[in-house]
């Protein structure tokens, strides 16, 4: 310590699936790491997944989100060369390289020779009349309630949104004892996995297509929903309203990237839709354009836990061997987890970050 | 309400405790978050808007956003999805933007 700054070799922002595998490669290199998590557990958003991951043994395919985010939190806390700080919010990265940790009521000043910024990401919310009554929440915010903690938000709920998260939760929501009465969909077909889809139709739940929401209604809080179709354009057709009984209505729109350190310490953003949003410019190792930053995770770009660990691992193990650790096995599995990466995104579903992508990494040459 | 049977998870009660909310008892149990206690309890308006009045509730439940700000034990502005309950703790619906000092 010199002068009330520590100093370490990476510094890294989140412990969610992107922040524990970045720290992990990065202290199999030998590389000191400190792990600043602003919540009270490791696993970020994992720890409260219920559902079964696809994909091979690598990314623990066929095992649940919470028991992932159980095993590599394991792993971390028995990593040699890894601290790990909870309840630690990273307040700011500033022009001397130093990052200043919010830890047990005092300022934390820590200068890290590199910096992986893993955030993840924060849900989305929609304009509808009646959004801000109480009971419209996340469908993160539900999850949350009924996995992490075991309480009910409501007794019947209205999904919204027929993404991944939207089409998960509402099981999850069922196998909390709740009802489902809908998941409405603007889009005219779904945009997650029809095995997820299936579940909830299974139950049935009707999956309506074509339909928003127009208003949440109630006295003090949500007593129910007017939903209406949507024509080609997204446009509300005018007639179609249906009244929705409910007392929970969960917002499964979108996520946004958590950009905010990276934009704060320098880093060059871009606007890229397909990756959810603003997101830091970075190349293939994950550097961003601030010198010793590199993103990792939903904050480089929304995406999914399988791709956020391997981008975490890629991040760290660049910064490992940017810091001269790890030798040629760094370099070894540098390149296979770049292999494993470009390979989880050769699908079908993933045809939209790969153009996203691409045009992430042209901006790479302006910065 | 709380969840009593899961076909996945198990949650094990930690000890009952008691907390404050506007003066009133609200029950909790170790561990639990003061918006999930009291969203347990069936209380679900933390507070009122500065300008309109209109009741505010639990949005992100991840200490994102700033839906759930309540003034605990005189401290204005706490996120409560993410502050865990004590036993006696005062919990009160905040009233304008809170002093910092």
């Amino acid at each position: 310590m010199t002068g009330g700054v520590r100093e370490c070799d990476v510094l890294v922002i989140g412990g969610g699936p992107a922040g524990l595998c970045a720290a992990l490669a990065a202290a199999s290199c030998g590389v000191g790491v400190i792990m600043a998590e602003r919540d009270g557990h490791l696993g970020g958003q994992l720890a409260k997944q219920t559902h079964k991951f696809f994909g091979s043994a690598r990314q623990f395919g066929g095992e649940r989100g919470f028991l992932i985010a159980q095993r590599l939190a394991a792993e971390a806390e028995n990593a040699a060369g890894i601290e790990i700080l909870t309840e630690t919010p990273v307040l700011g990265i500033y022009e001397d390289g130093v990052a200043t940790l919010l830890h047990r009521g005092g300022h934390m000043k820590v200068r890290p020779r590199k910096i992986v910024a893993a955030c993840g990401a924060a849900e989305n919310f929609l304009a509808f009349e009646g959004n801000d009554l109480p009971g419209v929440c996340s469908a993160g915010a539900a999850e949350t309630l009924i996995n992490a903690q075991g309480v009910l938000p409501g007794r019947r709920a209205l999904m919204v949104g027929g993404g991944n998260v939207g089409l998960m939760v509402a099981y999850q929501l069922l196998q909390a004892g709740m009802e489902v009465p809908a998941l409405i969909n603007h889009a005219p077909q779904i945009d997650g996995y029809w095995v997820h889809a299936a579940k909830i139709r299974r139950s049935g739940v009707p999956i309506l297509n074509s339909t928003t929401i127009k208003s949440a209604y109630g006295n003090g809080q949500v007593e129910g929903a007017i939903i209406c179709e949507v024509d080609e354009n997204r446009q509300p057709l005018p007639g179609t309203e249906r009244r929705v009984e409910c007392d929970l209505i969960c917002l499964a729109v979108g996520l946004s990237p958590l950009n905010g350190l990276c934009q704060q310490a320098g880093a060059a953003l871009a606007y890229i839709p397909e990756l959810s949003g603003h997101v830091p410019v970075t190349d293939e190792y994950l550097r961003t354009s601030q010198e010793g930053l590199y993103a990792a995770g939903d904050a480089a770009g929304v995406e999914e836990a399988a791709t956020a660990m391997e981008e975490g691992k890629i991040a760290g193990l660049s910064a490992a061997v940017a810091l001269g650790y790890g030798g040629t096995a760094a370099q070894e599995a540098l390149t296979e987890a770049a292999a494993e990466l470009k390979r989880l995104r050769e699908g079908p579903m993933s045809e939209r970050i790969r153009r996203g992508l691409a045009v992430l990494r042209s901006e790479v040459i302006k910065c | 309400m709380r969840i009593r049977e899961h076909p996945i998870l198990r949650f094990p009660a930690g000890g009952k405790i008691s907390f404050f909310f506007d003066g009133r008892e609200v029950e909790a149990f170790e561990g639990d978050t003061v918006a999930g206690a009291l969203t347990a309890a069936g209380l679900r308006i933390l507070a009122h808007s500065r300008r309109l009045g209109r009741p505010r509730g639990l949005f992100c439940a991840i200490g994102n956003c700033a839906s759930c700000l309540m003034e605990v034990d005189g401290q204005p502005n706490v996120r409560v999805c993410v502050e865990k309950v004590r036993p006696g703790m005062q919990v009160c619906s905040q009233a304008g933007k809170g002093r910092l000092l």
